[in-house]
C-alpha cells in the first residue's frame, strides 16, 4: 500500500514539477501574436493549397497581416473569402471576381488522331518527352489524366481523350494548370462570355489537317468582334474576357466551331 | 579504453542498432517524413536533439532518483511524461530565441512528443547498465547513444528518401502501388542493414 502511495506521489510531483516549469516558462517567455494574421487565417478555408503562392494558409494569413501581401489571392476561398479578409485588413476588395480553369482543347477522339499508339506511363508528362507527344496535335491534350489526379475536387476529367473541367467543382486552385505538360489549361474568369477551345499555334493549313475543332488563324473572329475583344496571336485566336459582351458574333463566324460561349 | 567505448557504442547505434532499421522503431515518421529529402533531414536533427536532451535529463532520473527509491517499474510513465514536457519547453525557448529555427521544424517537434524512438532510446539504455558485467554505460555512453541513435535515424531516413525517390519513376504495378512498395522497400533496406551485425561486437564487450 505504501509503494503505491509513493509511486502515485512521485510521478504526480514530477508532473506538477514539469507543469509549473511550463507555465512560468511560457509567461516568462511569451511570444505576442499577431491577432490580426489568426483573424484572417480564421477567414481562409484552411485547404492549405498554396495556390497563392505562400506555404500554406498560416503564411498567406503571416503575410497578409504585415501588408506583405495582397488579398484575393486565395483561389479556393473565392470571393467571400476575399471581402472577409478585407474587412479584416480594412481595405476595399476590389473587383476581385471568381474564377475557374477551362482546358482549352477539343481534342476528342472524333476531331483528331493520334500519330502512334502510345503504351508507355500513364502520365501526360512522360507521354509528352516521346517524340513531342504522341498526340497529331503538338499542342493539344494528351489525355492521360495528369491534370484528374492533380486536382483535389474532382473538378476535371479526361472523357474521350481529352480533359473537360466541371465549372461547379472548380475552385481555381491552379493545380491542374501548373500541372499540365503541355500548357493549355487557364485560369479565367467565371463569367458569360467567348471562350477559344484551342491552342493551336501552327499556321492553318497544318492545322486543319490535325484536327477538325483547331484554330486556323484565319481572323474572322477578330474581323465579326465589335468590341475588340478577339485578337489572333500567331494563329490562335484569344478572347479578353474583360472586353467581351457575350455577343456571339465571333461563336457564329468561327468556321472550325473552336469558339463556345463559356457558360 | 573509454573513448574506444565510446565511438564503439556510437558506431553500434548508427549501423547495427540501428533503431530504425534493427530494432523498428519510429517507423511512422520513418514512413510519413521520407518522401522529400528536406523534410527527412529536418526531421531527424529535430529527433537527434530531443533524444540527446531526453536522455540526458531520463538517465539521471532512473539512476539516482527511482532506483534508490526502488520505483524502476515507474519508468515508462515517467519517461513519457518527461519527454513531452521537455519538447514542450524546447518549443517556447525556441519560439522565444531562435523563431528561424522554430519555424524551419515547424510541425516536427510536437510531433516528436509522442515518438517511440525517442522513448525507445531513452528506456533501453538503461538496460544496458548492469554494474555486475565487465562493461557497463555510463552517463557519457547513454549521451553518445542517444546521439548515435539520432544519426542512424538520419542515415536510415535519408536513404529512404532517396529509395523513394527512385519508386516514383518506376512502373509499379497496380496493387503494389503506394504503402505495399513502401513497406517492401523498408523491408529491403533493413535487410541489407543486417550485413552490420558483428561489425563492432569486436570492440567492446556488449555482452
Amino acid at each position: 500500500m505504501n509503494g503505491i502511495l509513493i509511486a502515485v506521489g512521485l510521478v504526480a510531483g514530477i508532473g506538477l514539477l514539469i507543469g509549473l516549469i511550463l507555465s512560468i516558462a511560457s509567461i516568462i517567455m511569451a511570444v505576442p501574436k499577431d491577432e490580426k494574421a489568426e483573424k484572417i487565417l480564421e477567414a481562409l478555408p484552411g485547404a492549405n493549397c498554396g495556390a497563392c503562392g505562400f506555404s500554406g494558409c498560416s503564411g498567406y494569413a503571416n503575410a497578409l497581416a504585415k501588408g506583405e501581401a495582397e488579398p484575393g489571392l486565395c483561389a479556393p476561398g473565392g470571393l467571400a473569402c476575399t471581402k472577409e479578409v478585407s474587412e479584416i485588413l480594412g481595405v476595399s476588395a476590389g473587383n476581385a471576381e471568381p474564377k475557374e480553369a477551362v482546358v482549352k482543347c477539343m481534342g476528342s477522339l472524333e476531331n483528331t488522331t493520334y500519330k502512334a499508339e502510345y503504351l508507355g506511363l500513364k502520365s501526360c508528362a512522360a507521354a509528352a518527352k516521346i517524340g513531342g507527344g504522341l498526340t497529331a496535335c503538338t499542342f493539344g491534350c494528351l489525355g492521360l489524366g495528369d491534370c484528374e489526379r492533380a486536382c483535389p475536387y474532382d473538378a476535371i476529367h479526361v472523357n474521350n481523350g481529352v480533359a473537360y473541367v466541371t465549372g461547379d467543382k472548380c475552385r481555381a486552385c491552379t493545380l491542374c494548370v501548373k500541372t499540365c505538360p503541355r500548357g493549355i489549361i487557364e485560369i479565367v474568369p467565371k463569367k458569360d462570355m467567348a471562350l477559344v477551345r484551342c491552342s493551336n499555334h501552327d499556321k492553318g493549313a497544318v492545322t486543319r489537317k490535325l484536327c477538325t475543332a483547331g484554330c486556323i488563324g484565319c481572323k474572322k473572329c477578330e474581323k465579326a468582334c465589335e468590341h475588340g475583344a478577339v485578337k489572333v496571336v500567331d494563329f490562335c485566336a484569344y478572347v479578353t474576357p474583360e472586353l467581351c459582351t457575350n455577343c456571339g458574333a465571333c461563336v457564329e463566324a468561327c468556321p472550325q466551331n473552336c469558339i463556345t460561349f463559356f457558360k | 579504453m573509454l573513448i574506444k567505448s565510446l565511438v564503439a557504442v556510437f558506431l553500434a547505434a548508427i549501423l547495427t542498432e540501428n533503431y530504425v532499421l534493427s530494432k523498428f522503431l519510429g517507423i511512422c515518421p520513418f514512413l510519413g517524413v521520407s518522401k522529400k529529402l528536406n523534410t527527412a533531414v529536418g526531421m531527424s536533427a529535430a529527433v537527434t536533439f530531443v533524444m540527446v536532451l531526453a536522455t540526458a535529463v531520463t538517465f539521471p532520473i532512473y539512476m539516482y532518483v527511482l532506483v534508490p527509491m526502488g520505483m524502476e517499474y515507474l519508468q515508462t510513465v515517467l519517461f513519457i511524461l518527461i519527454i513531452a514536457g521537455l519538447v514542450q519547453l524546447v518549443e517556447i525557448i525556441l519560439r522565444k530565441y531562435i523563431p528561424s529555427l522554430y519555424n524551419s521544424l515547424g510541425i516536427y517537434l510536437p510531433l516528436i512528443t509522442t515518438n517511440c524512438a525517442v522513448l525507445g532510446v531513452t528506456m533501453l539504455v538503461i538496460q544496458k547498465v548492469d554494474s555486475t558485467s565487465a562493461f557497463t554505460y555510463t552517463y557519457g555512453h547513454a549521451l553518445i547513444n542517444a546521439f548515435g541513435a539520432g544519426i542512424g535515424f538520419l542515415v536510415a531516413m535519408v536513404m529512404f528518401a532517396g529509395v523513394r525517390g527512385r519508386l516514383e519513376s518506376a512502373d509499379i504495378p497496380k496493387s503494389l502501388k503506394g504503402l505495399p512498395i513502401t513497406l517492401v522497400a523498408a523491408a529491403l533496406v533493413s535487410l541489407s542493414f543486417l550485413g552490420f551485425a558483428g561489425f563492432v561486437d569486436k570492440l567492446i564487450p556488449l555482452g
